[in-house]
């Protein structure tokens, strides 16, 4: 994906000299490996900090958040369904961007990569189209590339923006996959018993840092329930019922809104896989519902819209 | 001040002496990660190790704890009387703790033991626990710790300072209760020229290999020329104002106060806040103070970086140790701030 770097430097530098958006969100080479910094450009003489590689799994949408101004904004196959979402919810308008669209071949998992190495700390990571090729002080690993993509582009279906103004290359080929919920379905054949022990355990590291909520481009209410104080719905402290509250209401407030991204499994500074819970409601959706959130710029999402036909069978 | 050899070959009865007279922490493998945690033996240690993911900061200062706690039942003749919740307080060791992590603490003590305040739990914990550093032979590409006044082999702190040598580790007492602890523990032999002459050459050679930030100008920039700066718009773009950064990092010290009341009983309870969340600065009346990212991205680098060091003279309140940098979501490296702020050319120049 190293190729779309002076693409996307390209455009932006159009875009800003020609007048056409006032920014450019993208993203900037990281200052760590595996790693990229979210960057918005505002002058054609800055569109040079802009990089594209395999470490861009920040979900860019996350910025456009109720923005004024005429934005360029990269986008994945994600990031663009999050943008159809935001344009479904209201929070930024189609005409006030400018999609440039980037076909995806998956990003790495960086948590997974690091801790494959143990202790042992990379301080280069050159990806090429089938190896992750990891060195630092004694150290020189090879990673297979598919093995190692981010678990949510490894079962991702929308590699391609399903919007965009223009695009960095030609499409990918979508994967073609017998079944994307092997994972959930894992848990789904659990005694409630185990269930418990297994969202426990998943849980116990959690910091409530909220850096999974705060990465989400779903999560915009002025005050997220777990800050409300007037009443306060949820205890503060690091209590295992207070943070599974957080947890699986945030995952409910996703439900038939989520991309399966990935920004908040790959936010997470203690490694939870926070997607197992928002799978699990996306798998729902789409049985229940036949939906896929982010696809139709102009359907709202099923849990928004009363329909008679609305499946009932889980009330009982 | 003395120094012993403790043989890797030993160190199980080091630890089995030290648990005779002291609860043993040290850092284990939890999950993906490296924590602090109980060590009955060598094998539970996660050595070697280059940081853990968390500080040593929950050990003296848990995330949540309760400090009181009360009764509403109107039968109950204490009703409504806050009593302060027991806590043990057992003699600790934490065994190898990073060098920084000790230094922070230090810089937390400015703030949890001073001659105005002092909070007992932390105070009392500090008392009871006895804290082995292990110097770090290879610091990690995102430590910086000898540009924040620290170093890899820092004994600001440390009771003990340990330095691995091929086959055993050289211990340095610093402070009588690490020197007590020394005398007491088995499997320790006397010290040799050599192994300290290697030791000192692992120093040398680790703190050389340290990249060297420029801080010297930070104290004399004039303050609101510094918080005005145009460079924090584009600094706190990336921010998601989440917490991970002050969660993780040893020296950030806020905490937030909460009653929880179930049924006829009530506990009150710290845990820690972050200056990120825009409800840190939230007011009764509904103003907030710091409504915007911008300035709350800037609070946490001007507090660490220049409130810090204007306060107290010293500073500044950062280590080096390099745990945001690996685990903020969006790449905001504090390296990169500190350089912009260093180098900030305010009008004047000097202090106000």
């Amino acid at each position: 994906m190293l190729e779309y770097v002076d693409k996307i430097r390209d455009i932006a530098r159009r875009l800003l000299s020609e007048n056409k958006v006032d920014v450019v969100i993208g993203f900037r080479q990281g200052s760590v490996p595996m790693m990229s910094e979210p960057a918005v450009i505002s002058r054609p003489e800055d569109v040079d900090e802009l990089y594209w590689d395999y470490n861009c799994g920040i979900n860019l949408t996350n910025y456009l958040t109720k923005r004024p101004d005429r934005i360029g904004i990269v986008a994945k196959g994600c990031d663009s369904r999050n943008i159809v979402t935001h344009m479904v919810e209201n929070q930024i308008k189609r005409e006030q961007l400018y999609i440039i669209g980037a076909p995806c071949h998956g990003m790495i998992d960086r948590s997974r990569i690091l801790a494959a190495l143990g202790d042992q700390e990379p301080t280069k990571v050159v990806v090429n189209d089938s190896e992750i090729v990891v060195t630092g002080p004694g150290l020189e690993r090879k990673f297979d590339r598919k093995e190692y993509l981010q678990n949510n582009c490894a079962t991702c279906i929308h590699r391609n923006p399903v919007i965009y103004d223009e695009l960095l290359a030609a499409p990918v080929e979508e994967q073609k996959l017998t079944n994307r919920y092997a994972d959930v379905e894992k848990i789904e054949a659990m005694s409630p018993d185990d269930k418990w022990a297994f969202f426990d355990k998943m849980l116990a590291p959690c910091i409530r840092c909220y850096a999974c909520r705060n990465a989400c481009p779903l999560c915009y209410c002025p005050t997220c329930f777990v800050d409300e104080a007037r009443p306060q719905w949820v205890g503060k402290s690091i209590d295992p019922t207070d943070v599974r509250t957080f947890h699986f209401l945030r995952a409910y407030h996703c439900a038939g809104r989520c991309t399966d991204c990935g920004a908040c499994e790959r936010a997470c500074p203690v490694n939870i896989p926070v997607r197992l819970l928002t799978k699990k409601l996306n798998k729902d959706v789409e049985d229940l519902y036949g939906f896929e959130p982010g696809m139709v710029p102009d359907v709202r999402p099923p849990l928004d819209v009363y329909r008679p036909d609305d499946p009932g069978g889980f009330i009982k | 001040m003395t120094s012993v050899i403790i043989a890797k070959s030993k160190l199980n009865d080091f630890l089995a002496s030290l648990k005779s007279g002291y609860q043993v922490l040290g850092p284990i493998h939890q999950g993906d990660m490296i924590a602090f945690g109980p060590v009955n033996k060598v094998e539970d240690l996660a050595l070697p190790y280059s940081n853990t993911r968390l500080s040593i900061k929950s050990v003296f200062f848990p995330q949540s704890e309760r400090m009181f706690g009360y009764s509403l039942d109107k039968e109950d003749a204490d009703a409504g009387i806050i009593k302060e919740t027991p806590k043990e307080y057992p003699n600790r060791v934490v065994f190898g703790l990073r060098p920084c992590d000790a230094k922070a603490v230090t810089l937390v003590d400015v703030n949890m033991d001073n001659p105005q305040y002092q909070d007992p739990w932390w105070v009392k914990r500090r008392e009871t626990t006895t804290l082995i550093g292990l110097g770090c032979e290879h610091p990690c590409s995102t430590c910086f710790c000898t540009s924040m006044g620290s170093g890899p082999f820092d004994e600001t702190g440390l009771d003990v300072l340990l330095t691995e040598l091929p086959d055993a580790y050289l211990a340095k007492s610093l402070t009588p209760k690490g020197e007590q602890l020394l005398k007491q523990a088995k499997g320790t032999d006397a010290a040799s020229p050599a192994g300290e002459k290697t030791a000192a050459e692992i120093k040398t050679k680790a703190e050389q290999a340290l990249p060297k930030l420029e801080t010297a100008k930070l104290k004399d920039k004039n303050m609101m020329e510094l918080f005005n700066a145009r460079f924090w718009e584009r600094v706190q773009f990336a921010c998601i104002n989440c917490g991970a950064c002050t969660f993780l990092c040893p020296t950030c010290w806020c905490f937030d106060i909460q009653d929880e009341v179930s049924k006829k009983a009530g506990d009150r309870i710290r845990n820690w806040d972050s200056c990120m969340f825009p409800l840190f600065t939230l007011h009764g009346t509904g103003h907030n103070p710091r409504d915007h990212k911008v300035q709350r991205v800037r609070q946490r680098f001007m507090h660490k970086l220049k409130y810090y060091i204007d306060k107290y003279g010293d500073g500044p309140a950062c280590v080096g140790c390099g745990r945001c940098v690996q685990a903020c979501p969006v790449n905001i490296d504090i390296r990169n701030v500190i350089t912009l702020m260093n180098e900030y050319q305010t009008s004047a120049g000097t202090k106000a």
